[in-house]
């Protein structure tokens, strides 16, 4: 359902070109061409977040109509030439109570989930599994995981010359300033805890997939959590102006299955770049093999 | 000097540069303030314009160029530089037109001309002060202006940490000169308003006519004194917070430097405790404005006048105590959180109350469409969808996922940009005939608005979508995906440029014409004191103080 904002589309005059470039995507866990709503939920937490979303929109649009069609009422009833002479109410005690009453009880109805959705934000589902750190420095990520042999390692954007040493040539999975030299690698279906600190300036941690953004404050350890449903690339960016190249410094999460994270953290722990080409070509590989099972 | 023998000025009024320089006239201070602003919304404009030019594609065209041409960079350093420079661009356009545009024009002009002709007295009670409130501003406009081409971080230009300055970017982050140069702009901009706060809160309290108590003043000279109050709380915080800021960077203290025990956030509490009231400071003026055009043109007293009036004092009020909703992702607590998102929606019942209580009070009317109209329904409008979409931004939860994306730049321009500046130009059409005498042509006046309603919507109403879809704020490039609705949002930006240009047009072209107004060319439905003088007013007026029944 990709209802946020869907129904207010008449408003803008684009509902054309919104159902011709939108939905139509089959994975989406990064933007996509001319899309009008969120990105597809990759967490349970996400998808919360759009049904909240969705749910407002059940007020706020009719309150919008309401307010074009009183406003048009009032052109058309009242214009000059239809209605010469003006009417001298100024007061009406009734209706002033209802319109003051009437957004207090809409307000409640959009109060209610959301204190519920907020809560949910802050309350993991179980003692998280993963801990890993994320370090924000102009303009990198560093990535700690904190497992039994602690290790870190840099990411930053990757640069289009590096891409076919890196073994990422498609433009479609490894987009331009979404695509990073060292991806976060996490276990699907396994609640991670990011710490999340910065050494220099203020940045911040963004999935919107995953429906996490925490600021990257230096000398403050934030910590937020998320718990991926589906194994794939997602990606994020820095949401926090953080000088000269706030642009370039993207967050992206390869999510893998329980058996390939185990096989990387073990490689990973002395030899990151080893472990990611490894991983990269397991992930070909099965993709290759459904690919032909199809 | 006042010697006894310069007494006898009937309508004595000084000539030539003095009279502007050493103006201590309301309307002439008033005239001052606006052609500021409207300069000062010029350039401001214009830096946006070349934001969104960059912005029409994925990639850096324009600001490298830029960063060639203004400070001589070759090769990568002028992309470099350019980055930094639409940074400074960014910082420069919020800082302007809040400081330097929008406030200028509703409280230095508007207020300064109207509300003593309002409220029925012959000037404002402290005419000097109004002076140098005035004067205080050119210098802090010279200063921000000539803070973008001083260095900042080490190959940049200019202030390039927003309008927010957010320490650290805004101390270790940029230790050249350019961020001193815009705090100490800020500081004399902001004493200018405290200024002009405190004459408005005299005046207002104690040269209103015999008979005209509180509750009968206009609505415009009510806005004013809320915004007053709010400028009078909110600056000094503000002015404490850079303050900090300077000797941050300048004299070894350490308030918001994390190694030495201070706190960024600190900074962040301190800037949003001024920042939020702000932004009440820029649109309630326009909400008064907005109210006596909606009366004029609708032939009809305001509807709900008291609730009107209290419901501007509940979101001053209010809006002190809602800072932190600016702060959901920098790590507050649950229970921080949950506070700020009550806080924050109940400001949406006083609001609904203006949106209601303007539409019931054209209900009923015999309502004629003169541009001031057609800037207000127009108003009315765009600012319910700025409105609904602050009621979701309010949410914490939501918030996760919009907070820092283009959905925020989307939300606060339909309040401000749409809002504040729709009010400004209600305003300015409103008023031109009476501060000027001359009519200006409806047509072109006409024209300025439809070719500014289609060009702003589409500027920012396609920023929802990028929002949603997760495109951060105040990037300089961003991914390819992002390019469709940047490329149709660049596209309004042109428009509505074209739309200034018909405003200096229509300006020009009622100069040139002087068609004459007259007193009251708005009729019947203009009750208000102005409208009972001849256009422009005389030099000073109410000598003899009108009679409120």
């Amino acid at each position: 359902m990709r209802k946020f904002l869907a129904s207010a589309k008449f408003l803008a005059g684009t509902a054309a070109s919104a159902v011709l470039f939108s939905g139509a995507a089959a994975r989406a866990d990064q933007p996509r061409a001319w899309e009008v709503s969120f990105q597809e939920p990759a967490t349970d937490m996400m998808r919360q977040i759009e049904r909240f979303g969705n749910y407002t929109m059940w007020f706020i649009v009719p309150i919008t109509v309401l307010v074009l069609v009183l406003l048009l009422a009032c052109i058309i009833r009242f214009r000059a030439s239809a209605n010469p002479v003006p009417s001298k109410t100024s007061h009406n005690t009734l209706i002033e109570v209802i319109w003051t009453v009437g957004p207090v009880i809409v307000l409640l109805l959009i109060a209610i989930p959301s204190f519920q959705l907020l809560t949910a934000q802050y309350t993991p589902p179980e003692e998280a599994k993963l801990t890993v750190k994320a370090t924000g420095n102009q303009w990198n990520w560093d990535y700690e995981y904190q497992v039994d042999k602690t290790f870190s390692f840099n990411s930053a954007v990757l640069q289009d010359g590096d891409r076919a040493k890196a073994g990422k040539e498609d433009r479609n999975l490894y987009p331009r300033l979404l695509a990073v030299d060292n991806e976060l690698v996490v276990p699907v279906n396994t609640t991670t805890r990011v710490l999340i600190t910065a050494t220099d300036v203020i940045h911040s941690f963004a999935v919107p997939s995953f429906g996490i953004k925490m600021d990257a404050v230096p000398g403050r350890t934030n910590e937020t959590w998320f718990k991926a449903e589906k194994e794939g690339l997602y990606y994020g960016q820095c949401s926090q102006l953080c000088g000269k190249d706030h642009a370039f410094m993207p967050i992206a999460v390869r999510v893998v299955s329980d058996a390939q994270f185990k096989t990387w953290l073990e490689t990973a722990k002395t030899d990151v770049p080893a472990a990611n080409k490894a991983l990269m070509a397991e992930i070909d590989g099965t993709n290759k093999v459904a690919a032909a099972g199809n | 000097m006042a010697e006894a023998a310069a007494h006898d000025h009937d309508d004595h009024r000084p000539h030539g540069w003095v009279r502007w320089v050493y103006s201590t006239n309301h309307k002439d201070i008033g005239t001052l303030y606006l052609i500021f602003a409207i300069i000062a919304g010029v350039i401001g404009g214009a830096l946006s314009v070349a934001i969104r030019m960059e912005l029409q594609e994925p990639g850096i065209q324009i600001f490298s160029g830029l960063a060639q041409m203004v400070y001589g960079m070759q090769g990568d350093a002028a992309i470099d530089g350019g980055k930094s420079m639409y940074n400074a661009f960014g910082a420069a356009h919020g800082l302007i037109m809040i400081f330097f545009m929008v406030m200028p024009a509703l409280i230095g002009g508007f207020a300064n001309w109207m509300v003593p002709i309002m409220i029925g007295a012959p000037d404002m009670a402290f005419p000097r002060m109004n002076n140098i409130s005035f004067w205080l501003l050119p210098p802090a406009f010279i200063l921000l202006l000539s803070s973008m081409f001083v260095p900042s971080a080490p190959g940049a230009f200019g202030v390039g940490g927003g309008w927010t300055i957010y320490p650290p970017l805004s101390t270790s982050g940029q230790p050249g000169p350019a961020m001193d140069l815009a705090i100490l702009s800020i500081h004399i901009a902001g004493a200018s308003s405290i200024l002009g706060a405190i004459n408005f809160i005299t005046t207002i309290f104690n040269m209103r006519a015999p008979g005209m108590t509180l509750h009968k003043m206009p609505l415009f000279a009510w806005a004013v004194l809320i915004t007053a109050f709010l400028l009078l709380l909110s600056l000094p915080v503000l002015a404490g917070g850079i303050t900090m800021l300077l000797t941050d960077r300048n004299f070894g203290t350490a308030f918001f430097v994390p190694d030495q025990g201070g706190d960024p956030l600190l900074f962040q509490h301190l800037f949003w405790f001024f920042g939020h009231p702000e932004v009440y400071i820029l649109i309630l003026p326009g909400f008064g404005i907005i109210s006596h055009i909606v009366s004029t043109f609708s032939k009809k007293p305001v509807f709900g006048y008291l609730g009107m009036a209290y419901a501007m004092v509940a979101i001053g009020a209010v809006g002190f105590i809602v800072w932190a909703h600016h702060m959901y992702t920098t790590g507050l607590s649950l229970d921080t959180q949950r506070y700020f998102v009550f806080a924050t929606m109940v400001i949406a019942v006083p609001t609904g109350v203006k949106i209601f209580s303007w539409i019931a009070t054209m209900w009923g009317g015999s309502i004629s469409f003169k541009p001031p109209m057609l800037w207000a329904l127009g108003f009315i409008f765009l600012f319910t969808i700025g409105g609904v979409t602050g009621v979701q931004l309010a949410n914490a939860g939501l918030d996760r996922s919009l907070h820092d994306t283009y959905f925020v730049i989307a939300h606060f321009h339909y309040v401000l940009s749409l809002g504040a500046v729709f009010a400004i130009f209600a305003g300015w059409y409103y008023w031109f005939p009476k501060m000027t005498g001359y009519m200006y042509s409806p047509v072109i006046a006409n024209t300025h608005f439809w070719v500014t309603f289609v060009g702003v919507n589409l500027i920012f109403f396609p920023q929802h979508f990028l929002g949603l879809a997760g495109m951060p704020r105040r990037t300089v490039d961003y991914p390819d995906a992002f390019a469709g609705w940047n490329m149709v949002s660049s596209y309004g930006s042109y428009i509505s440029a074209v739309g200034v240009a018909i405003f200096l047009y229509g300006v020009f072209e009622a100069f040139q014409k002087k068609r004459v107004a007259g007193a009251n060319p708005w009729g019947e439905g203009a009750t208000t004191l102005e409208w009972q003088l001849p256009s422009p007013p005389p030099f000073h007026q109410w000598e003899q103080l009108p009679k409120i029944k």
